[in-house]
């Protein structure tokens, strides 16, 4: 797949994207003008507002229009917080992906080894216990385990951070870079700022694996399953491989291709924001201000949520394909 | 949802008592962090905001021309940043003098010019909350001649027709009376707009605290102001954290994190309060719970069937249980905190008191009436329990239950029988209240008076609506107050309205926080006593 064609797919994709959320916009019993001129405004002022905003014009010339904003940042501004969105997501954004990143990287770490072992020791203790550590992590509310974790690490035993990126004695301490605590704490050279911004990333990011791990776990169990069933690991035994080699070599090199894109959708999905997560935590995330806008009718706000959300599932998307590429010989 | 997580949090609580004792940090002593919904801030101009948060962060960072105490505040309202003022003859003028040597946070000198422009502002911007201030007549037509600068000291507000000091006054304590600096907001005027834009996000105040920051949805933190004429405030600094959570809300006044939570629920407060360190402080808020009889209906226009049915509501039955810690018993239409406020309490359970009114009404053998509640749980739990008590008297009741705005629907074309309903105070003024539970000067279906409830309930009552229209032109303060204590003992006797619970709101506070008061039904918030 060429540089083009991938550039090609994109387009396609945010343009689709973006064309279902505008029509979603307009369809909402909303009237985007009364919000600006508020309701006491006379017709004429209304009407001028109504220009304004080029309601009067054709559907798709508005889409154009949009399309246009869209391109330049421009989401308007937000109701609830009355700043731009485009301030609001850059500033809520860095939040979730801080947290679904070091989710992600705990999931995989933990998952992929635990799928591996479950695949080979099929059938054994170490499978059944694989398998209820999964259906655990499917099935337990977030709500609850993330409070007990909250009253027993951070209540009780004091050994993580509470509610919330940071104590509130290290808030506004170091500048702004990138929006994401650890890693601007680290540019800083302050360590106290990073290890406490540790402390307190470090339950919800490991309830975000939890999740993550258990889909992926599974996953690499029944990928891993198929591939020991087939005929090249027998040759790789009967040629005389080390059983750790066949494993981890042969069978999981063949697994890592359709592995990539089950970690990428869990990692997307992660990126959306876990709404609950983010309440529970006071996170102040994507998915916490997308619900709020929501709740609030506050369309600017949730059409701009939406337009970053899909955009971070087309790149994950790509990154994946690539990946692909990188991997799988047959595509070289 | 919510039994779901009533049940989590048992199985919580459980938790608690089986590990060990929390660890214990206390925040600094001139710090003081509070856990708060404030997702409802959607602006910091004072002429446009009218939520609670936004409320309480604005009577920390500006003064009004006249406040309320937080130390006592039956004195009512007191002088802030006007320090004294005359009313004229015919009563609808009043000059205020202002206080001399108070600065803005911006170092500028608060003078009568900055009134002036603040209270021209806001009945210009007509934002929301301008009702307030144009009820007295200000339009933005005529505010250049109704709101006058006289000298640098001095200014003059000119009301259309005669009302009561007081019911002027005690308007100008709400949120939109607050005093802005005239210079700095003029200086980010954009498009005419009066500087709106630029205080969504800012503030030119001269309060006790001025603001550092404002994260929406997260936080924002207010520095102690060193020049406040009142004397800079003991906390130096108050963070205040949106914590959506109530059980989070607990976790972190338990371990110490915060000093102040304002949203515990009633199992948490009840689990928090049992905890030493912890104190938990219950106020008053507006927020009032009635039912009301449609005077159209043949049984229900029987003054002794309204009596009956007074004695047929378990008020101490539903505070003790479903209504624990969120509303305690009140009987008149004025909440309490409010000027004029009484804490007669006629009315309790009582069936054979209630048959025998319903006797002397001739329906002995009862009657079947229709109940209209809106879908929202602990009204429908009042209308259950109205069900159960009306029974006794054989009075068979069918609720119907329909989302908020049907059922404001039927409430406002006067088409219920009995109607559960709650009441907000939009100001602190009796008259809020008042002008609209016992007043209606024109009861024909066509004047359309659905703002007012006596209307809705189809109620005539001339001579009360000439009482309470008097009350709202009286000038002194005492005497007003004993006016509105009698039509609410005539009220309470003879309306259709059966006022049952007004509003509490409870808080958990660290033991070593002294001072705070959040404001009763009246106002917000006050940072500036608090010490620790």
């Amino acid at each position: 797949m060429g540089f083009g064609r991938i550039a090609f797919t994109v387009a396609i994709t945010m343009i689709g994207l973006l064309f279902i959320t505008f029509i979603i916009g307009r369809v909402m019993p909303i009237d985007p003008v009364l919000s600006i001129v508020g309701e006491s405004a006379s017709k004429s002022t209304y009407d001028e507002a109504y220009r304004q905003l080029g309601l009067d014009k054709p559907v798709i010339v508005q889409f154009l229009y949009f399309l246009w904003d869209v391109v330049r940042g421009d989401f308007g501004e937000s109701l609830l917080t009355a700043r731009p969105v485009l301030d609001d997501l850059i500033r809520v954004f860095p939040a979730t992906l801080e947290l679904a990143t070091v989710g992600t990287i705990i999931g995989v770490t933990l998952g992929v080894p635990l799928g591996v072992i479950a695949a080979v020791k099929q059938g054994t203790w170490i499978d059944h216990i694989a398998r209820v550590v999964a259906l655990i992590g499917y099935s337990m509310p977030v709500f609850w385990i993330g409070l007990i974790g909250l009253l027993v690490f951070y209540g009780k035993l004091g050994w993580i951070g509470g509610p919330g990126r940071l104590d509130i004695f290290y808030v506004d301490i170091i500048p702004t870079v990138t929006g994401m605590i650890l890693i601007d704490s680290l540019l800083a050279g302050d360590t106290d700022v990073f290890w406490n911004a540790v402390s307190h990333i470090i339950l919800p990011a490991g309830l975000l694996a939890y999740y993550s791990l258990a889909y992926i776990s599974r996953m690499t169990r029944s990928f891993m399953l198929e591939q020991l069933d087939q005929e090249y690991i027998t040759t790789a035994r009967v040629k005389g491989l080390s059983e750790h080699a066949v494993v981890w070599r042969h069978a999981l090199g063949n697994v890592k291709v359709p592995l990539i894109t089950v970690i990428a959708l869990s990692y997307a999905g992660l990126l959306e924001g876990s709404v609950l997560t983010e309440t529970i935590f006071s996170w102040p995330g994507i998915g916490l201000y997308i619900t709020t806008a929501l709740l609030s009718a506050d369309m600017n706000a949730v059409l701009g949520g939406t337009v970053v959300v899909g955009l971070v599932f087309v790149c994950l998307n790509i990154f994946s394909d690539l990946l692909y590429k990188y991997f799988d010989p047959r595509s070289k | 949802m919510n039994t779901f997580k009533s049940l989590m949090l048992g199985v919580a609580a459980v938790a608690i008592v089986a590990t060990a004792p929390a660890t214990f940090a206390a925040t600094p002593d001139n710090i003081l962090v509070i856990a708060n919904r404030i997702d409802d801030i959607t602006t910091m101009d004072p002429a446009q905001s009218f939520e609670f948060a936004g409320g309480d962060l604005s009577r920390n960072v500006y003064s009004k021309l006249v406040n309320f105490d937080p130390a006592d505040f039956s004195k009512g309202y007191q002088p802030d940043l006007a320090e004294s003022w005359t009313v004229s003859e015919d009563g609808k003028t009043i000059t205020f003098k202002m206080r001399a040597g108070v600065k803005f946070h911006s170092g500028n000198p608060v003078t009568a010019a900055d009134a002036v422009y603040s209270l021209q502002r806001a009945v210009k911007l007509n934002k929301t909350p301008a009702f307030i201030l144009t009820q007295f007549g200000f339009s933005a037509e005529n505010a250049d001649q109704t709101i006058k600068q006289i000298d640098d000291m001095t200014f003059s507000i000119t009301t259309d027709a005669k009302y009561a000091t007081s019911f002027v006054l005690n308007c100008l304590t709400a949120t939109i009376g607050g005093i802005v600096d005239s210079k700095t907001v003029m200086s980010h005027e954009k498009d005419g707009d009066m500087g709106n834009d630029w205080l969504k996000t800012n503030t030119a105040g001269s309060g006790p605290y001025k603001l550092v920051n404002w994260k929406p949805n997260e936080s924002y933190s207010l520095t102690s102001f060193a020049d406040y004429y009142g004397g800079a405030p003991k906390i130096e600094r108050v963070i205040v954290r949106h914590i959506q959570e109530s059980a989070t809300q607990r976790l972190l006044l338990e371990k110490g994190d915060i000093d102040i939570a304002r949203n515990l629920n009633p199992q948490d407060v009840a689990g928090a309060g049992s905890k030493d360190g912890i104190s938990i402080l219950s106020d008053l808020r507006g927020r009032l719970m009635y039912i009301s009889m449609n005077q159209k209906d043949p049984n229900l226009s029987k003054p002794k069937v309204v009596e009956a049915l007074k004695y047929l509501i378990d008020y101490k039955g539903m505070q003790d249980s479903f209504l624990k810690g969120q509303y305690t018993i009140h009987q008149a239409f004025l909440p309490r905190t409010y000027l004029g406020e009484i804490d007669d309490k006629p009315y309790s359970l009582n069936i054979e008191k209630a048959k025998a009114l319903l006797k002397e009404a001739g329906v002995e053998d009862g009657f079947d009436v229709k109940i209209n509640v809106r879908e929202a749980q602990e009204r429908i739990e009042i209308a259950q329990s109205l069900q159960n008590t009306f029974a006794k008297a054989n009075i068979k009741v069918t609720l119907e239950v329909g989302t908020g705005k049907a059922t404001l629907g039927v409430y406002r074309a006067r088409e219920h029988q009995i109607y559960v309903g709650a009441w907000g105070p939009d100001y602190p003024d009796p008259n809020t209240n008042a002008g609209t539970f016992a007043f209606n000067p024109d009861n024909s279906d066509e004047a359309k008076a659905t703002g007012l409830l006596a209307w809705r309930n189809s109620w005539a009552l001339p001579e009360m609506s000439k009482a309470t229209k008097a009350a709202v032109q009286e000038g002194d303060r005492e005497k007003r107050a004993a006016m509105y204590e009698a039509i609410q003992r005539e009220h309470q006797k003879r309306s259709p309205f059966a006022i049952m619970f007004q509003k509490i709101e409870q808080t958990g506070i660290r033991s070593n926080v002294k001072g705070l008061n959040t404001g009763g039904a009246i106002t917000g918030v006050s940072y500036w006593p608090i010490t620790k």
